[in-house]
Order: structure tokens, then C-alpha cells, then sequence
């Protein structure tokens, strides 16, 4: 429960969010800060994010990709994730996030569409 | 679903606290830290076990109650110290929560259930919370008073 958050990868342009195993309210707290920091220090085109370890995610994640989302369509640029498992892809689709954000099974292709 | 303006603690915990010899009962007091939210959820999880449900159902009643837990800590409590009360029964195939703070309450609940609705000025909030909580479980009831607390009461059947 003290796992800390949240890791970044800088592939070119594409900012790589690992996130963290329980996305919840406590876990959400430190990435605005965080991606608003990263974003404005680097040129990003590409947010991607990678659920791939995360087996939770309450309406506090739903928020967290909804902004990301508003911020780079903003800039003209683009979101994906991959990695979903079940309860994930569920939250996401009563969050209404599954129709904006383009899901995918790996980081290769996540990238590869976001390009 | 229903709505109320009586958060009185009287009535609602004596009747739950009859004891009744079918039904078990799990009872909580947590303080609303962010970091006790992982912990409400999964002790909940951990109690309807006994009922074997699937891992949907499972997770349905964990996103739920990391919803309530999480209003009570952000909104009824305002980020400050407080007491969350969490009361689970299983009677049968239904499951109970009831997550209770006595914070500043909700002046307005069925505006704070409509979807989107968020007192949050900082964007990075959803205004989702009441929606999944509908979403999730079959039944959800928002007794609330200004000043004195907001209780949550959601129902689930489980194994249908």
C-alpha cells in the first residue's frame, strides 16, 4: 500500500505512463503534478498509458485519463492505453473512456497508433 | 434508489445492530487517510468471500466502495480528520454496505448524484463517483444532512 505511483518512459515524442498496480483516489494524488511538469519541459505529441500491472482503478483513474485526454486533444495530440485486464476495460467503459481512448495489447502497438 | 435529508445515526444503526442469526455482519471504523481506501475495499472484498462470488461481482463491490470511501474522505470530510464508519451484513444472497461519514454533508443530494456533477475545481475529478456506484451495485440509497454526515447504503444480489 505504500507502493509509490507512478513511472515514465520518453520514447521520442510518446510519453509512456506506467501505472501503478491500485489506480485509486490515494494513487491518482501526485500524477497531475507530475505529467503537468513532464508536459511542460518536453515537446510530447503522444501520451500512452500502460495498465499492464494494474488490477484496479475506481472513477479517480476515469479522471486522470479524462484530462490527459482534454490536454493533449488541446495540443492536437493523442492518447492510447494497453494492457486492460477485466475490471479495467469495464470502468472504462462506464467512464465513458473506452470510446475516446484507443485500447491495444501491447506497448509496440499503443505507440505504433498513437504515431 | 432513493434520496433522504436524515443523516440522525439514531434509527438506521439500531436496526442494523439487532442481531439477527442469519445474517453476518462486518463493522469498520477507518480514518479517512487516502491510504485507508485500498484497505476498506479489499476488507470488503476479503468478507463477501463467504458468499462465493465471481470476480466481477468482487470487483463490482470494490469499485463501489472505493467510491463511497473516497467522497466521504474528499467531500465529507474535506480532506481533514475523520472517522469513516463501514458496515457490511450478508443476509442470504444479498450483500449490504453502508459507508457513513460525519463530515459537512451533501445540501443538495440529488444534484450531487447527477452524473458529471463534481464540487471539484482542480478538473482532475470526474464527478463519477454516484454514477458507479448505481453502476455497480442494484441499489443505492444517500441519506445526507448539512453539517451533520452523509451515509451510503448499497445493496447487491450476489450469485444470481
Amino acid at each position: 500500500m505504500v507502493e509509490p505511483g507512478f513511472s515514465y518512459e520518453a520514447r521520442g515524442q510518446v510519453l509512456v505512463i506506467h501505472l501503478p498496480k491500485e489506480l485509486d483516489h490515494h494513487n491518482c494524488r501526485s500524477l497531475r503534478y507530475e505529467t503537468d511538469l513532464l508536459l511542460a519541459e518536453n515537446y510530447v505529441t503522444k501520451i500512452v498509458f500502460d495498465f499492464s500491472k494494474t488490477v484496479f482503478m475506481d472513477s479517480s483513474g476515469i479522471g486522470v485519463l479524462l484530462n490527459r485526454y482534454k490536454q493533449m486533444e488541446r495540443s492536437g495530440g493523442k492518447v492510447s492505453l494497453y494492457g486492460a485486464g477485466a475490471q479495467i476495460l469495464r470502468v472504462l467503459a462506464i467512464g465513458g473512456v473506452g470510446k475516446l481512448v484507443p485500447q491495444y495489447d501491447s506497448k509496440e502497438a499503443a505507440i505504433a497508433d498513437a504515431l | 434508489m432513493g434520496y433522504g435529508v436524515n443523516a440522525d445515526d439514531s434509527l438506521k444503526e439500531e436496526a442494523s445492530q439487532r442481531e439477527d442469526s442469519k445474517k453476518e455482519v462486518l463493522r469498520m471504523e477507518i480514518e479517512s487517510r487516502s491510504e485507508n481506501e485500498e484497505f476498506a475495499r479489499v476488507a470488503v472484498a476479503v468478507f463477501m468471500s463467504r458468499m462465493n462470488p465471481t470476480m466481477e461481482e468482487i470487483d463490482d463491490v470494490k469499485t463501489a466502495v472505493s467510491e463511497a470511501v473516497t467522497n466521504g474522505i474528499i467531500h465529507g470530510y474535506q480532506g481533514k480528520e475523520g472517522i469513516i464508519y463501514i458496515e457490511a451484513a450478508v443476509e442470504g444472497r444479498e450483500l449490504s454496505v453502508s459507508v457513513r461519514d460525519k463530515g459537512v454533508g451533501i445540501r443538495d443530494v440529488k444534484r450531487a448524484m447527477e452524473p458529471m456533477y463534481t464540487s471539484d475545481v482542480t478538473g482532475e475529478r470526474s464527478g463519477m463517483g454516484f454514477s458507479f456506484m448505481e453502476a455497480f451495485m442494484d441499489e443505492i440509497e444517500v441519506l445526507s444532512e448539512p453539517g451533520k454526515g452523509t451515509q451510503v447504503i448499497m445493496k447487491k444480489q450476489i450469485g444470481r
